[in-house]
Parts: structure tokens; sequence; C-alpha cells
């Protein structure tokens, strides 16, 4: 009921091509996340499904019928924005109402489906407040509300965590996931934080510069990134990469080994550094090693606390089989 | 905070007191009436003489029919406009500034230029259009004086509403229009719900705004029609009172209705749009 297939989607903007021609399905009540560095194209994508913006060239199928010339309220989508886009002067009822009212429904199951609604996202109690009484959370809710009672065959969400602060954007991750469980709807969503990608989707589309880099589960693109740049995206904290006569023992141009794939080694380890600036979370700790040879920075993961100072001798040793190897055009090397 | 608080309350209350003072008095000068030698105590004469006049009620409602017909053009085409000129356009910046120009033409100058280049029932381009057609000319400021006056004004003003709706449309996030759009709102229906209750807090300050000014139009009225044709407003009676006929006490009188008159005024607008204020 919400199969998104795009066929060679192109967007320019007078002569600059944001979006080159692109092939991407998003099968029905999927979780797909749209992920990548600012302006590589992916909330105009996003806006192009939605019909915000108008493809160049290419399909849309949603449903299995052709969208692209769809104007946005025939295409069954509905879409969360960054700034909620809450009408500030109508009540939370009437703004969750909205939609419902547009497509001229009878006013007791629109207020039968607000009710639901709000149950849903624990609003009831809020209905007859404005927007501006509201705090992000709730706010975020109510334009989350306004989405589902239309019962859109896929929802879009643009970014809709990025004006929350870090405690409430966890909680909203899960609730939003929670959701999609239960609605069982496509859900189609933009981020710059991988982190959110890695723990909310089924399916994540890396972009960068409005081409699709990888495809894939967040445990496929973390243990199989397809090049050096989804390598260095995906995982927290980054990858080290690293490149010269250490990546050669590999036959490869540069190799990769994530900060948890590094043992900190008791005498003699394969590496060895001088301790940087360390990141203490408590049950990790990052240290930033230098001098080591091979990399401006290697990052490495501890379990724990380690007794490791600033400016301390570290030795360290990789985990030779989570080497991941790159040829000179940055693709993996199998 | 003190100087600023007495400098107004000089500003506003000296010609106040001199008004009211004036108002309870004779004061007549051709007539003799010296402020030197004293002038007579006639209690509420001047009032009751000013309100039974046969012209007080007739211009109170040319008052309010040129301050409404002013007020509803100018929000309307204002609002029109400011949609307008806010679509992305080549020469935006010039376009908007010579919208805006009206707007320093001082009204004697605007009126003039209206009554003698537009108006003229001879020479006037409304004139030679009317011609072009095969109609007789009107005679705009004798046959249809409130509807003149209400165009020369409008004129004036719908620059003003236009540059105050034009700052709020743009200030509207276009996120919403979007979201909007998205719900299923046709264009017309996004300026309705979205575009328009937008706009509210704009429209009731320029309404506000231009309400306080329209009260007291003078200049158009003076240099167009001289009050005759049925154009006398309340401030134009006074200034015939006062100054034509010389009766200081007279017009002082109708200047305290004035102010109750714009008070009332008031007090209905602020009932009507001031609640849009308070969000």
């Amino acid at each position: 009921m919400g199969q998104i297939v795009l066929k060679k989607v192109q967007k320019k903007f007078d002569d600059v091509e944001v979006i080159p021609p692109l092939d991407l399905t998003i099968e029905d009540g999927e979780f797909t996340v749209f992920v990548g560095p600012s302006g590589c194209g992916k909330s105009t994508l996003l806006r192009l499904i939605a019909g915000l913006e108008d493809v160049t060239a290419g399909s849309i199928e949603i449903d299995g019928k052709e969208a692209a010339d769809l104007p946005p309220a025939k295409r069954g989508l509905s879409m969360v924005f960054q700034s909620y886009a809450l009408y500030p002067h109508m009540s939370v009822r009437k703004n969750i109402a909205f939609p419902l009212k547009m497509a001229k429904m009878d006013s007791a199951e629109i207020k039968k489906r607000v009710e639901a609604a709000a149950e849903v996202l624990n609003l009831t109690s809020y209905l007859d407040r404005r927007p501006g009484q509201l705090s992000g959370g709730q706010r975020q809710r109510v334009a989350i509300g306004r989405s589902i009672v239309r019962e859109p065959s896929a929802f879009l969400f643009d970014e809709p965590l990025s004006n929350l602060d870090a405690a409430l954007r966890v909680g909203m991750r899960m609730e939003i996931s929670e959701l999609h469980k239960r609605l069982d709807t496509t859900m189609v969503y933009v981020t710059h934080d991988q982190v959110e990608a890695m723990t909310m989707a089924d399916k994540i589309v890396v972009l960068q510069a409005g081409v699709v880099e990888q495809v894939g589960s967040p445990l496929d693109l973390y243990h199989s990134p397809k090049n050096k740049f989804v390598a260095g995206f995906i995982g927290s904290p980054k990858m080290n990469l690293i490149e010269g006569d250490e990546a050669k023992k590999h036959n490869a141009q540069t190799i990769g080994i994530r900060p948890e794939h590094i043992a900190v080694a008791d005498g003699n380890g394969e590496w060895s550094g001088v301790v940087g600036v360390s990141e203490h979370l408590g049950s990790d700790t990052f240290f930033h090693v230098h001098d080591t040879g091979l990399a401006d920075m290697i990052t490495v993961r501890v379990e724990g606390d380690v007794g490791l100072k600033y400016g301390d001798k570290i030795n360290l040793s990789p985990r030779q089989d989570l080497i991941h190897k790159f040829d000179q055009q940055g693709d993996r090397i199998v | 905070m003190a100087p600023a608080v007495f400098l107004l309350l000089v500003w506003m209350l000296v010609p106040l007191i001199t008004t009211l003072f004036f108002s309870f008095k004779k004061y007549l000068p051709l007539r003799g009436d010296e402020l030197g030698k004293g002038l007579d105590w006639v209690g509420f004469e001047n009032y009751s003489r000013f309100l039974n006049s046969s012209s007080f009620w007739p211009s109170v409602q040319t008052t309010l029919l040129i301050v409404g017909s002013v007020l509803v053009i100018t929000v309307v085409l204002g609002v029109l406009l400011a949609l307008l000129l806010d679509q992305p356009m080549w020469g935006q910046g010039i376009v908007r500034i010579l919208i805006i120009s009206p707007f320093f033409v001082m009204p004697t100058v605007s009126a003039l230029v209206w009554k003698n280049m537009f108006m003229d029932s001879n020479y006037g381009l409304f004139a030679h259009l009317w011609r072009f057609f095969g109609a007789e000319p009107v005679q705009w400021l004798s046959q249809s004086s409130i509807e003149s006056i209400i165009m020369i004004v409008s004129w004036q003003w719908l620059p003003f509403a236009t540059l105050i709706l034009l700052t709020a449309i743009q200030s509207l996030d276009s996120e919403q229009l979007e979201a909007s759009e998205m719900d299923g709102a046709p264009v017309l229906k996004r300026f309705w719900y979205i575009i328009l209750p937008h706009l509210g807090r704009a429209i009731t300050v320029v309404i506000l705004i231009q309400t306080i000014f329209l009260l007291a139009v003078f200049a158009e009225i003076f240099v167009t029609t001289g009050g005759a044709f049925g154009s006398r407003t309340l401030t134009y009676l006074i200034f015939q009172r006062v100054l034509e006929s010389q009766n200081v006490g007279l017009g002082s009188a109708g200047g305290v209705y004035a102010i109750i008159l714009a008070n009332i005024v008031a007090l209905f607008l602020m009932r009507i749009v001031g609640k849009n204020l308070d969000q």
C-alpha cells in the first residue's frame, strides 16, 4: 500500500544539477532513512517525492501509480516538517483536523479521528491549546498527529528532530519508531544525523552530492561499507582511515578500522602512539592517539576507564579481520 | 522618565485645556472679543449650538463614510498588492519603491494633482477617457465629491497598508504554506486559512493607525471641494466654524465632539479588531 519507486529522477535548479538521474525503491511498510552531509540533496529528494518540488526528468510511482505530475495533495502522502509548520492561529484540535476538513469529511468523523490520533500521541489534554502554548516535543507530536489522521500511504519526515534538545530527541526517536511498528506504514525520514539513521531505519540510503552511495540495512552499512565515504559517514566515532605504507601492506590504497576494533595492547602492539584528548563517557572512553605515523589521529574506543592520561605512550593492535580495504577510487575491495 | 512624561503631558494637555476653555466661552474675534479683556462664560451654549446645527450630523456621517470606505479599500487592495509584490519578479526593488512613493507626496500636492490632472471635467485624464468611450465626462468633484475624496485619500494610504502587509506576508513561514498544500488546501483556502489569519495582526495595526489619521483628513478636502457638495467632514466643519465664521468658542466645542467621536470609533475598533493584538 505504500511502495514508492523512483526511476531516473533528476532535479536541476536552473543549470545546477542537484540530483543526477537516480533510481530508488522504497518498499511498502519500510522505514527508510535518507542520510548524508548537509547539502547532499536529501531534503530535495524528499520534497520531490512530496511534490513540493517538480522533477526535471524521470518518474515517481506511488502505489504503482505515476505521481510525478500530481499536485502534493493528490499523492496520498503526508509530511512532518523541520519547523513543525503548525498553524499558529488554530487550536491543536483544528490543526489536526485541518487536512480532514480540506478533504470535506463530515464533522462527526473528523472529531472521532482527531480524538483517536490525540489518544495515540498523548495529546488529549492539550486539544484546545494553541501551538504557541506547547513545548517543542508536544508541537512535534501535533505535527505527527496532523499527518497520521489522513491515513496516508506513506509518511515523509524532514529532519523532524533537529529542533529538539538531545534528551527529547532520543525520546521522540523511540516514539516515531514505535509509531512505525504500530501503523506499519511506509516512512521516509531525512536526517543528517547518522545515529538517528542507525537507530531507526530498516533501510538507510546514504547520499552525497545527490548521488546514492549505498543502500542497505544499518548493519550492512556498518559491516560492509561500499566505499570510503560511507565508511567514514556511518559509525560514531568515525572510522579511522589510513593511507600510505600501512595500507600497502594490505594491498590497498586506504584501509579503515573502526575505533571499537582496535585494542589497547599491554606490551608491544602493532602500532604505537601518544594519547591526546580523551573523551570519557563512563561506559566507554575514546582516546585520540597521535604520532602513530599512520594518520594525523587515530581514535580508539576502550571499554570502561583505562588509566591513561594526556601524553602517555599507548600500544595498539587492530583486529586484522575487521580491517576494511579500499582501492584508488575509494571503493571497497572484497 | 519623568521629563518625558512631563513633556508629553504639556504637549497633550495644553491644547486640550485651551480647547475646553474656549468651548465654554463666547469668543468672536471679529466682534471685538479679546482674550485680554476676558471672555464671557456661556456654559454649554456652544455645545448645543454645534450639535443642533443642520450641518453636524451630515458631517459625522461623511466622516465615518470616508474613514470606513478608505479603510476597506486600502486593506483589501493592500492585501492583494502585497500578495502580488511578494511574488518574485524582475525589477522588484524599483516596483516596490514606486508602489510606496504616493505616501511621500504631500496631501495637498496629491489632492491638487488628482483634481487638475485626473478629475478636471474639461482636460482631466478621466474626462479624456470618458470621451474616448463616447461618454459624458463626470463632474467628479461636484457630482460625486465624496467618492472623489475617498479615491484620493485611498490612493495616498494604500502604500502604507501595502508596505505593512507586505512585511507581514514576508514573515510567513513558507513551510506552513507547504504543509497546508500537502494537507490538501487549494490556493484560495490557503489564503483564507493560512495567509489571512497570519495577516490579522498587521491588518489591525493598519486599521488602527489609519483611523487616527483619516479622522483628521483635511488638506484633501480643502484643496478640492472646499467642503462643498456634501463633502464636509467633522474636521472640516470645525475649521469652517473657527476660521470662516470666526467663532472660536463654537469651533472648540466641535473639537470636543471630534475627540468624543474619535474615542467612540476607537472603542468600536478595539472591540472588533483589538483582540488580534494580544495573541
